[in-house]
């Protein structure tokens, strides 16, 4: 496997402070490797979007990060702690190495401004020195790169299609050629003959520009098919992460399992759906122990009592995935 | 660099869903009673527009002096009997400051409550209603806006004889709402369009009650803003009415101080006591109403009140505040902060093999 970019290690993340204070991301440890498109998957409230807005210090107050390390592995030099960097050394770091695609994105286009001006805006302030012509012709080349004719950098946002909004916006957070794109729910607005085009689209610029994506979505049938790798969410914390078509084909964790069975496969025998009974958890009053066990079917003794913790299973593939189950006890901890 | 804001405020959705849950709770309904006193903005301002109020009421009773009689010491610095020193007629200052106090108050919170019933009424119903009755609202609103206010004030008093705060205050009211109004009317020309009335509208709702429970509170800010604006306002405009002599002489107010001051040539003659503690008031009480002002437009926004604490302290000791973008870092450590129950190696050794190879069957 490449050399990891991203790294985070036991990142905690919350809301408010204190007994006020509700804790959405929980001692979360997760590495993103050079050109891996890492897909993050889980329900409603799971964390994933505060997780990936924590990890960039993006979170709207009162968000906080209690605790952990994002280590990250420039493409030169030193490798270094996101959340130590200072406001100054975080602005310049941001859209230069990490750049991120928002929830419904292609709202994100102020509707006064010509695409051109907004997709040349972030070239003005990260790279002052560039000429006005050559960022044109790079926000043209960029435009291109996504699909679009370079003759609609003069339209309006009004005058686009919402995917091709879309695309803008995908383009214009790889405009400054990061290392990480992070993509929270970006074609949920879209319908899916749109979604897979521009998910496609994106897989062969990540095989052109060799860039990592953590792909945040609740869709899991659209990772399995778009992501390498592949981690589940539930309740704050990861509960299973494997390849993707290890997931698919053989989910340990009964969460993810859950998940998988909620959607149909378009081949293979007819199966039933069985969804996953009961609600999320509230995050101010976590079930004891492993937080899915109260909706576990397979629950058993030692779930109420303790957590269970990430780590390597003791499965034939237990080399590249692991899980935080008590079915499948972990040989090691995954550090 | 630019993040799109609109994309950072679509993250709270996702944490209200998640907050749900702890709304209900009245333990947590109790402890927000007072909190818009926890803020410190309102704490001061209204602490200091408290004490104000309190003069304005006993005031006149408990001044040393009758603020109109002459003494025996003329233009005297501050001393144990003169608190403030005396005018050139030897009028005690303290005692002028104390019985002008209620004039100013009165005519400053008048005025601002006419005008802002007038700007209320008048902007949300063109706003709200639309059409012709806009049109003719609007219009009415844009000939108050070019009325220039003080000359009429000027005009008006000078042709009652007995013009007192009332009519002073009415004026000041009748004047000064329009600015208020068209704001108004713009904010609800923008909140009627939003989902969430369109909703309401569709359930039936009466109008009245979406503007009374849809649309005034979220116009809560401006609303309080414009009131205070006006208060300051008006207590500028009566202050600079008495300042140039146009008032009756016989009421008290700050102005008539400085118009005594200004007249007799105080500055010239180094007797700043006469009108350095008027300039003072006048500047205190527009810094109560502006942090009033403030307090209210963090409070009625509640995200920002949700936010409660802005400063929190780190591990390390270093104070941070929470603001967009830069979501403050507590600790650094690579440890989990809370140890996960360490893996019970041997009791599991032994249950697992069951399970597995229910698993792999």
């Amino acid at each position: 496997m490449s050399a990891p970019v991203l790294e985070i290690k036991n990142l905690n993340v919350g809301y408010g402070l204190g007994d006020q204070g509700v804790r959405a991301v929980r001692d979360v440890n997760l590495t993103l490797h050079r050109g891996e498109v890492l897909g993050l998957a889980g329900e409603s409230g799971s964390g994933k979007s505060t997780l990936a807005y924590g990890l960039t210090r993006l979170l709207a107050p009162p968000g906080v990060v209690t605790g952990g390390q994002v280590i990250y592995h420039p493409a030169e030099g030193e490798p270094y702690d996101v959340l130590g960097l200072s406001d100054e050394r975080l602005r310049k770091f941001r859209w230069a190495e990490t750049a991120i695609v928002f929830q419904g994105a292609m709202n994100s286009l102020n509707p006064v401004h010509k695409i051109s001006v907004q997709l040349t805006d972030v070239l003005r302030a990260h790279e002052p020195k560039m000429s006005e012509t050559s960022r044109l012709a790079r926000a043209r080349e960029m435009l291109k790169l996504v699909g679009i004719a370079a003759d609609r950098m003069d339209a309006y946002p009004h005058q686009l299609s919402g995917g091709m909004r879309q695309r803008v916006m995908i383009g214009m957070a790889l405009i400054l050629q990061p290392q990480v794109v992070i993509m929270d729910e970006p074609t949920t607005a879209l319908d899916v003959v749109m979604q897979r085009q521009i998910l496609g689209q994106l897989i062969e610029l990540r095989e052109r520009l060799g860039f990592s994506v953590i792909f945040i979505t609740h869709d899991l049938s659209l990772l399995v098919e778009f992501s390498d790798r592949i981690a589940i969410m539930y309740g704050g914390r990861i509960v299973e992460e494997a390849p993707a078509a290890a997931i698919y084909r053989d989910a340990l964790h009964p969460y993810s399992k859950g998940l998988l069975g909620s959607f149909p496969a378009l081949r293979g025998p007819r199966r039933e759906l069985t969804g996953i009974p009961g609600s999320p958890p509230d995050l101010k009053g976590m079930p004891s122990g492993c937080s899915f066990h109260p909706r576990c079917p397979k629950a058993f003794d030692p779930c109420a009592g303790n957590i269970p913790v990430l780590g390597r299973p003791g499965t034939g593939d237990g080399r590249t995935r692991s899980v935080a189950c008590w079915l499948h006890p972990t040989e090691e901890p995954v550090g | 660099m630019t993040i799109p804001t609109s994309s950072i405020e679509q993250v709270i959705p996702g944490q209200g869903s998640m907050a749900q849950p702890e709304a209900g709770k009245p333990a947590k309904a109790k402890r927000q009673r007072f909190l818009f006193l926890s803020n410190r903005k309102a704490a001061a301002g209204l602490i200091i527009l408290g004490i104000y109020i309190v003069l304005a009421i006993i005031g006149p009773w408990i001044a040393p002096f009758d603020p109109g009689a002459r003494g025996e010491d003329l233009m005297q610095g501050p001393s144990s009997e003169h608190w403030m020193g005396t005018t050139h007629l030897g009028q005690d200052v303290y005692s002028q400051l104390l019985v002008g106090t209620r004039s100013v108050i009165f005519v400053g919170f008048l005025a601002g409550i006419v005008a802002t019933l007038l700007s209320v009424i008048i902007g949300v119903t063109a706003g709200y209603v639309g059409g012709k009755t806009d049109e003719v609202l609007s219009a009415l609103s844009n000939v108050f806006l070019v009325i220039p206010a003080l000359p009429l004030i000027i005009i008006v008093t000078s042709i009652m004889e007995n013009a007192g705060e009332w009519v002073v205050a009415l004026v000041i009211g009748f004047t000064s709402w329009s600015w208020n109004a068209r704001v108004l009317r713009a904010q609800t020309l923008s909140l009627r369009r939003r989902d969430y009335v369109e909703a309401a509208r569709a359930t039936g709702e009466r109008s009245g009650r979406i503007i009374t429970f849809e649309l005034l509170p979220n116009l809560t800010a401006v609303i309080a803003s414009g009131f205070v604006g006006t208060v300051i306002f008006a207590v500028l405009s009566e202050i600079t009415l008495a300042f140039i002599g146009i008032t009756s002489s016989n009421t008290w107010n700050w102005g008539t101080i400085l118009f005594w001051a200004q007249g007799q040539q105080a500055l010239a003659r180094s007797a700043w006591w006469w009108f350095v503690p008027a300039g003072l008031a006048i500047a205190i009480l527009g810094t109560a109403l502006s942090l009033i002002n403030f307090a209210i437009d963090e409070f009625v926004s509640p995200r920002l009140r949700s936010a409660g604490k802005t400063k929190i302290k780190t591990n390390s000791g270093r104070t941070v505040r929470m603001r967009i973008g830069f979501t403050p870092v507590l600790s650094n450590s690579p440890e989990p902060i809370t140890h996960a129950s360490p893996i019970p190696v041997v009791d599991h050794n032994g249950a697992t093999p069951v399970v597995r190879k229910e698993h792999a069957s």
